[in-house]
C-alpha cells in the first residue's frame, strides 16, 4: 500500500495533472493517465531510482462500447527489484489516434502493441510494425471489438442438415 | 532358423495383386509429422512407449509431405492455417488418406467462431473422423484400425 | 530442409519479402546470407510457428516469427459464455498445462467476485498445479532432447507423463482437458486413491529424474548443442518481457509464486532455481531444478492437506451438491439458475498472474454486472517469449 502511495506522489511531483484518477479495486491499484502524458509517466516509472518498474508484463485493450471514450488500454508494469505491480489505464477516443508507442521504454511493447492493433484496432503512434499477427494478412476488421460478430456457424441437426450442408464447401480430389 | 528351412521349397502362392498391395499399404503407413494443437500431444502419446502405435506400423512419422501417405489433422484448424494444410495435402503423393483427429478437426468442436474452420473436411477430403476432445490414444489407434480396414477394401483403380 | 513455404520464398525479391514481413526483420546481407522460411510444418515445431531466418552458414543472423496459426478466438468466444462455461475454453489455450490456465482464470473470477476458496481447495489446487508443471516439463524435456537427436529421453518422459495423466483422469475425469477448478472451489473432492497415487509418484520420480540426467548430462552431443548457444543477457531478458525458465535461466529472480503469492504459495518452502549463463544449458538446468522444487511443494502440501469442504458456502456461486437436489426446493432453484444463467459478477476489472510452467500467465477480466465476462484477456507466456 505504501508503495502505491509512493508511485502516485512521485508522478504528481514530476508530472502534475498526468493522473486523472486513481482506483483501488480488490487490492489492485489503477492509475488513469492522460493519453498524451503516458510516455513521460512510463519513462519516469522506469528510470526513477526508487521505483524501477523495469518489466512490462502486458498491454491489453478493452472495448467499452456503449460508453465513451470507447477504448481503454491497460499497461501492467512490474518492478522486479521492488516486487511491486501497478496498472496504468489510458482512455482512447479515436482508435486511429492511440497513445504513443512504448518501444523506447520497454522493447517488448512493440510486440504487445501489434497484438492490440491486430485484434482491437488501436493504432499506436510511432509503432512502425503494426501488422497482422494472428489473423491472415488480408483479414478485414478487428475481431475483438464489440461490434464485430463472433462469426459462428449454425449447428447442423437432422432437420436442417441438407440446407446447411449445401452451403458448406465440399472438397473433392 | 528361418521358415524357409522348415518348409523346404516354399512353392508359389497365388493371390490377388489388389489384396497384396492393400495389405502392404495398410501395414506401413507413413503419417506426416504434423501436429496442430492439443490432439498433437495425444498423438505423441500414442506413438510413445505406453501406447506404442508401432505395433500397427504407424510409428514412422515423415517430416516431409512428399514421403508420407497419411495426414493426421490433429487439432483445430484456424483460417490462417487452412491454406497451409491444403498445400501440404496437395504435396502428398497418391495414394493418400486423411484422419481428422478430435472434435475441432472434425466439426469445429467448442470453437464455433470467426477464427476456426468448422471441420477440416471443408478443405481436404477426410477418410476417418476420430471423436473426443482430445481423443484418447486408444481412440486414435482405433481410428488407425478403421483406416486400415478401409484401405484393405479399396480397389486399385480408385487411385489410378 | 523441406518446408511448406520454401518454394514461394525463392520467388520473392528481398524488398517484397521485407514488405511481407512488416518491419519485424531487417535483412543484413541479402547477397551472401541464406534466407529460409521455416515452418509452419516443420520437424521441430511442436506448436505451429513460422520463422523467417537469415543464415550465415549455420549461424542465425536475423529471425522474424510469424505466428497466429493457432489463433482460436478464445477471448472473443469467452465473452459469449457464462463465467463457468468459459472455463472450458481456458483448458485449450496451453494444452500442456491446462491446470495452470484454469487456475489463472478461476483466481481472476474469484478476485472479481471477492471470494476466496477454502483452505482445502487451495492446497489441492497447489498440488495439481505443481503436478501439471512436472507433466509439462516432461513434454518439454522429451521433445527438447528429441530435437537434439536423443530419442530415448522422449520415450522415458512420456512413460512418466502417462502416470500423471492417469492421476488427472482419476481426479477430473479427463486426461488433459480437466476443467476441475471451479469458481468458489473445485468440481468435487479428491477421490480416495489420489493420495496414495501421488505418494507413489513422489517415491519413484526422483530416480527417474536421475535417469534423464544420466542420459543427457554427460552426452557430448547434447552439451555441444546447448552450452553457449542462444545466449540471452539478464538485461535483454527483462526488457523483452521473458518469464519463466527463460528469464530465470539468465539469472533474474522473478517467480510469480514468490513475488505475488497466490493460493497460499507463501506457506511452502521452496527455492527458485536460477541459471548463470543465460544459454540453453542454463535454462535446461533451471527447468530440471523446477522439477525437484515441484516435488518438494507437493510433498509439503500432501502432508498438510486440511480437512473440510472444498467449496465455499455460497449457493449463488457454487451449485448445491447432488444429494440435496431431491430434498430441497431451494437447491433445485439454485442449480437451475446456475446452469442456465450463471452468477452475476460485479462491475470492475481485475488482473491475476500466476506462474505457469512456461512463465507468467495472467488473466485480465472485466465484469459488467452480468453473468458473462465483458472482456477476458490472457497474457500468454509463450506469446511474449516468442517476441
Amino acid at each position: 500500500m505504501n508503495r502505491d502511495r509512493l508511485v502516485v506522489d512521485k508522478i504528481n511531483a514530476a508530472l502534475p495533472e498526468a493522473i486523472e484518477e486513481t482506483l483501488d479495486f480488490r487490492g489492485e491499484q489503477t492509475l488513469f493517465i492522460k493519453k498524451d502524458q503516458i510516455k513521460a509517466v512510463c519513462q519516469l516509472l522506469r528510470d526513477d531510482a526508487d521505483l524501477q518498474y523495469n518489466f512490462l508484463s502486458d498491454i491489453n485493450a478493452d472495448d467499452l462500447l456503449p460508453d465513451f471514450p470507447r477504448f481503454a488500454i491497460n499497461y501492467q508494469i512490474y518492478s522486479i527489484s521492488n516486487q511491486h505491480r501497478i496498472r496504468l489505464r489510458v482512455y482512447v477516443e479515436d482508435p486511429d489516434n492511440g497513445p504513443e508507442t512504448m518501444a523506447s521504454v520497454w522493447p517488448i511493447a512493440t510486440w504487445l502493441e501489434t497484438e492490440v492493433w491486430d485484434l482491437m484496432g488501436v493504432r499506436f503512434k510511432g509503432n512502425g510494425s503494426l501488422r497482422r499477427l494472428f489473423m491472415p494478412e488480408d483479414w478485414q476488421g478487428h475481431p475483438l471489438r464489440k461490434d464485430y460478430p463472433l462469426g459462428y456457424e449454425e449447428v447442423q441437426f437432422s432437420f436442417n442438415w441438407e440446407a446447411i450442408g449445401a452451403r458448406k464447401p465440399n472438397p473433392q480430389e | 532358423m528361418g521358415i524357409e528351412q522348415k518348409l523346404g521349397n516354399m512353392g508359389v502362392v497365388t493371390y490377388r495383386l489388389e489384396d497384396l498391395v492393400n495389405w502392404g499399404r495398410s501395414n506401413a503407413m507413413w503419417p506426416i509429422l504434423f501436429g496442430l494443437a492439443c490432439c498433437a500431444i495425444e498423438m505423441m502419446s500414442s506413438q510413445a512407449a505406453h501406447y506404442d502405435a508401432s505395433r500397427f506400423g504407424m510409428e514412422l512419422n515423415r517430416p516431409s509431405p512428399r514421403q508420407s501417405d497419411l495426414m493426421i489433422v490433429a487439432g483445430r484448424v484456424s483460417r490462417k492455417m487452412a491454406p497451409v494444410i491444403r498445400r501440404l495435402y496437395d504435396q502428398m503423393p497418391n495414394p493418400k488418406w486423411v484422419i481428422a483427429m478430435g472434435d475441432c478437426a472434425s466439426c469445429g468442436g467448442v470453437f464455433n467462431n470467426y477464427a476456426v474452420v468448422q471441420g477440416v473436411d471443408e478443405i481436404v477430403p477426410v477418410d476417418v473422423y476420430v471423436a473426443g476432445c482430445p481423443p484418447r490414444p486408444e481412440a486414435l489407434i482405433d481410428g488407425f484400425m478403421t483406416l486400415h480396414e478401409k484401405v484393405r477394401g479399396e480397389k486399385l483403380k480408385d487411385w489410378a | 530442409m523441406i518446408s511448406a513455404g520454401s518454394d514461394t520464398i525463392q520467388e520473392l525479391t528481398v524488398e517484397e519479402l521485407r514488405a511481407k514481413m512488416g518491419t519485424g526483420m531487417t535483412i543484413e546481407d541479402p547477397e551472401e546470407h541464406m534466407l529460409l522460411s521455416m515452418g509452419p510444418q516443420h520437424p521441430s515445431t511442436h506448436g505451429v510457428l513460422r520463422l523467417f531466418v537469415e543464415l550465415d552458414g549455420e549461424t542465425v543472423v536475423n529471425l522474424a516469427p510469424d505466428i497466429g496459426f493457432l489463433h482460436t478466438g478464445i477471448e472473443k468466444t469467452m465473452e459469449s459464455k457464462t463465467y463457468t462455461k468459459a472455463l472450458v475454453l481456458t483448458d485449450r489455450m496451453d494444452y500442456l498445462s491446462p491446470w495452470s490456465n484454469n487456475l489463472a482464470y478461476i483466481l481472476a473470477v474469484e478476485k472479481l467476485l471477492g471470494v476466496e476458496a477454502t483452505p482445502r481447495a487451495q492446497v489441492i489446487r497447489v498440488i495439481l498445479a505443481e503436478l501439471s508443471r512436472i507433466s509439462s516439463h516432461l513434454v518439454w524435456l522429451g521433445t527438447h532432447a528429441l530435437d537434439l537427436a536423443a530419442m530415448s529421453v522422449f520415450l522415458y518422459c512420456f512413460r512418466e507423463r502417462e502416470y500423471l495423466l492417469d492421476i488427472y483422469e482419476m481426479v477430473g475425469g479427463q486426461r488433459m482437458m480437466v476443467s476441475y477448478f471451479r469458481p468458489g472451489g473445485l468440481w468435487r473432492d479428491l477421490p480416495e486413491e489420489f493420495e496414495p497415487a501421488v505418494r507413489h509418484f513422489l517415491d519413484f520420480f526422483p530416480a527417474r529424474i536421475a535417469d534423464y540426467e544420466a542420459l543427457l548430462k554427460n552426452n557430448p552431443i547434447f552439451l555441444r548443442r546447448t552450452k553457449g548457444i542462444g545466449l540471452i543477457s539478464a538485461e535483454d531478458a527483462t526488457a523483452w518481457g521473458l518469464t519463466g525458465g527463460n528469464l530465470r535461466g539468465s539469472g533474474v529472480n522473478y517467480d510469480v509464486r514468490k513475488a505475488m503469492p497466490y493460493s497460499g504459495y507463501e506457506n511452502y518452502v521452496f527455492d527458485v532455481p536460477l541459471g548463470t549463463d543465460g544459454d540453453v544449458y542454463s535454462r535446461y538446468r533451471v527447468r530440471i531444478g523446477e522439477l525437484w522444487q515441484s516435488l518438494r511443494i507437493i510433498e509439503q502440501a500432501l502432508n498438510n492437506l486440511p480437512d473440510g469442504p472444498v467449496n465455499i458456502d455460497d449457493r449463488k456461486i457454487v451449485p448445491p451438491p447432488r444429494s440435496e437436489l431431491g430434498q430441497s426446493m431451494e437447491a433445485v432453484i439454485h442449480h437451475f439458475k446456475l446452469w442456465t444463467e450463471g452468477f452475476n459478477a460485479p462491475k470492475g476489472f481485475v488482473y491475476q498472474s500466476i506462474e505457469s510452467p512456461r512463465g507468467e500467465i495472467s488473466c485480465y477480466l472485466r465484469g459488467d454486472g452480468g453473468p458473462k465476462p465483458a472482456r477476458v484477456h490472457f497474457r500468454g507466456p509463450s506469446f511474449v517469449n516468442l517476441a
